[in-house]
């Protein structure tokens, strides 16, 4: 047998290091990419119009509040809906399901979440929307709660998948723990295996976030992308326009260099703060539970 | 240490390597027989000449010609700073532009090429027929919201437009919403659905009896109901159905024609272009793109 010498091993580490750096440079580039199209916007555009409530750029209105409002009602009708269905989904699958059940259900529901976005927006326009608009009796089917149900599909897999691999990883002494001193199977699940396992769901519905408010083919085709500002409780029903449609919608056709290009950009570095934002705050939520958790431990 | 950084050095070098430009060895000089036409324009022709250079290239091997967009401004400037051969244009030329031209001893020659039409379409189970124009414009701008205010029944109206960025949402807007009035600033009411295709739009108007919409003609299919409009404001006024033959007399208002500008009478390769335009072979490709072709006389 012949061992590696030292030279082929450095070599590898080089290669590997090279490709763990990249991502870093990577990311670097797009951010310094954004801010340099994006920036110009504030300069050109006086900043008390975005927050105006009219979007209309070929005459010059870049009130982008209709689009962050429209942006957060799809993710969170998305998220009220796909967090207590992913977390229960996960929980039968991991905790009460039969091992048979399991192994049949998990790459069921991964298989889920293969689908192309696309085609799930197609049966949205033409399926969904039709019916919701009969039995809800609305204007249109095209509006936010329709794009908030696709989204939850979407969103669905990557909640079961992640959460149902963190009580997995729940050690099983917890359990039997729990039901040794006398706790229903269902006072288990609830008291200790999730509780246990928090960070790990924690992490599956930022990223359930991530998918919703980051999904652009599927909102452009069923939202109606109207970009008018929030009535009520009727929002829902109505349609609405999101900041990645509205990026995908424009960026195609416009002039490089324009106000218009730079706005769009703009809006891009909206969404990656608010990308950052969520995430920073997930992590330092995961990180202080670790934390007591381990002091608690030990 | 030392060696793992020698290694790292030749990869840097090698990945740097490989980013170098390709040598243009292989590049094709242009032989003496090619001809070569610039083709600048409006952006809501650009696929539409596109398409027809790509076609006249089976025609006609040994020409090339080279489509950009930009507008039909930059397309008839570039005519007159002569860097262009054909400029294409959704507007008739301005007398500016005409003067200019003259000074810089160019003859700009019109040929109208193709024709562009916007059908208004709604539910096949909607029984309204017609609208104004000044209807349409109330609709589309939030006056008017509920079918029954025009005869209809008592149901809201869905406004269904394109995006922004479309040539036809630019000049519905001017046409329609506008009425054609250059002073006049009205703007889509904000529930308008501004909808990425003319799919999109189609799914959407066959399925939901409340939609009104509007799409070039030629995206027109069976299963939806096209209206009938006017521009006039009066009682008695004729309401016309958008058809090949209602564009080309010039009775459908919402309706234009779409040009080329060669400087002075076209010649050679040029003119053999544009003689095939008008054949029709080419104006088949202007019906497929959604526009109305222009019928001989």
């Amino acid at each position: 047998m012949k061992f590696p010498t030292i030279k082929s091993e450095s070599l590898i580490t080089g290669i590997i290091k090279i490709t763990g750096y990249s991502a870093i440079i990577f990311v670097g580039l797009i951010f310094y990419f954004l801010i340099s199209e994006g920036l110009p916007a504030i300069t050109k555009v006086p900043f008390s119009e975005f927050l105006k409530t009219r979007w209309y750029p070929i005459e010059d209105y870049f009130g982008i509040l209709p689009m962050l409002v429209g942006s957060f009602i799809v993710t969170v009708g998305a998220l009220i809906i796909a967090v207590p269905i992913g977390l229960l989904t996960a929980i039968y699958i991991s905790e009460v399901a039969s091992r048979r059940t399991k192994e049949f259900l998990k790459p069921l529901v991964e298989l889920l979440g293969g689908f192309p976005s696309v085609v799930l927006g197609f049966l949205g326009l033409l399926i969904l929307s039709q019916y919701l608009r009969e039995i809800l009796n609305l204007p249109t089917g095209l509006s936010a709660l329709t794009g908030a149900l696709i989204l939850a599909g979407i969103a669905i897999p990557a909640i079961v998948s992640i959460s149902e691999d963190a009580l997995d990883a729940v050690p099983k002494s917890y359990r039997d723990a729990s039901l040794a001193l006398g706790a229903t199977e269902w006072q288990t699940i609830w008291w200790v295996t999730l509780p246990a396992a928090k960070s790990g769901v924690l992490t599956a519905i930022m990223l359930g976030i991530g998918r919703a408010i980051g999904e652009t083919m599927v909102v452009l085709m069923v939202t109606g992308n109207a970009p008018m500002m929030p009535k009520g409780l009727a929002t829902f029903f109505n349609p609405t326009r999101t900041m990645t449609a509205t990026i995908a919608a424009e960026m195609g056709e416009v002039a490089n260099g324009s106000t218009h290009y730079n706005v769009l950009f703009f809006i891009g570095i909206v969404l990656f703060v608010i990308a950052l934002i969520v995430n920073v705050t997930a992590s330092t939520f995961v990180f202080r539970r670790k934390k007591r958790s381990e002091r608690i431990l030990s | 240490m030392i060696t793992s950084h020698k290694y790292l050095f030749i990869l840097i070098i090698l990945i740097l390597a490989a980013c170098a430009p390709k040598t243009d060895t292989e590049e094709a000089l242009p032989s003496d027989s090619k001809e070569y036409i610039n083709n600048t324009g409006s952006d809501t022709i650009v696929n539409l000449a596109l398409a027809w250079a790509e076609k006249y290239q089976e025609v006609s091997p040994q020409t090339n010609i080279a489509v950009s967009g930009g507008g039909s401004g930059t397309g008839i400037a570039s005519l007159i700073n002569k860097t262009t051969d054909i400029a294409n244009a959704s507007r008739q030329i301005k007398s500016v532009e005409v003067e200019n031209a003259l000074a810089n001893e160019i003859e700009p020659i019109e040929f109208v090429v193709a024709r562009d039409a916007i059908a208004i379409i709604v539910n096949p189970n909607n029984p309204i027929d017609e609208l104004t124009l000044q209807q349409l414009s109330d609709i589309y701008s939030g006056k008017i919201n509920n079918w029954g205010e025009i005869g209809g029944e008592d149901r809201p109206i869905v406004r269904l437009s394109r995006e922004t960025n479309s040539g036809t949402h630019v000049y519905f807007l001017e046409e329609v919403l506008r009425l054609g009035q250059k002073e006049n600033d009205t703007l889509f009411s904000t529930d308008t659905l501004l909808l990425p295709s003319s799919e999109v739009i189609g799914a959407e108007i066959r399925s939901n009896p409340n939609a009104l919409g509007y799409d070039g003609l030629g995206y027109v299919t069976d299963d939806m109901k096209v209206i009938a409009v006017t521009a006039s404001q009066e009682k008695d006024a004729e309401f016309i159905y958008p058809s090949a033959e209602s564009v080309n007399d010039g009775t459908y208002p919402i309706a234009r024609d779409l040009y080329m500008y060669t400087a002075g009478q076209p010649k050679g390769a040029i003119k053999e272009y544009l003689d095939w335009i008008h054949s029709p072979e080419a104006q088949q490709i202007v019906t497929q793109l959604g526009f109305v072709p222009i019928i001989a006389p």
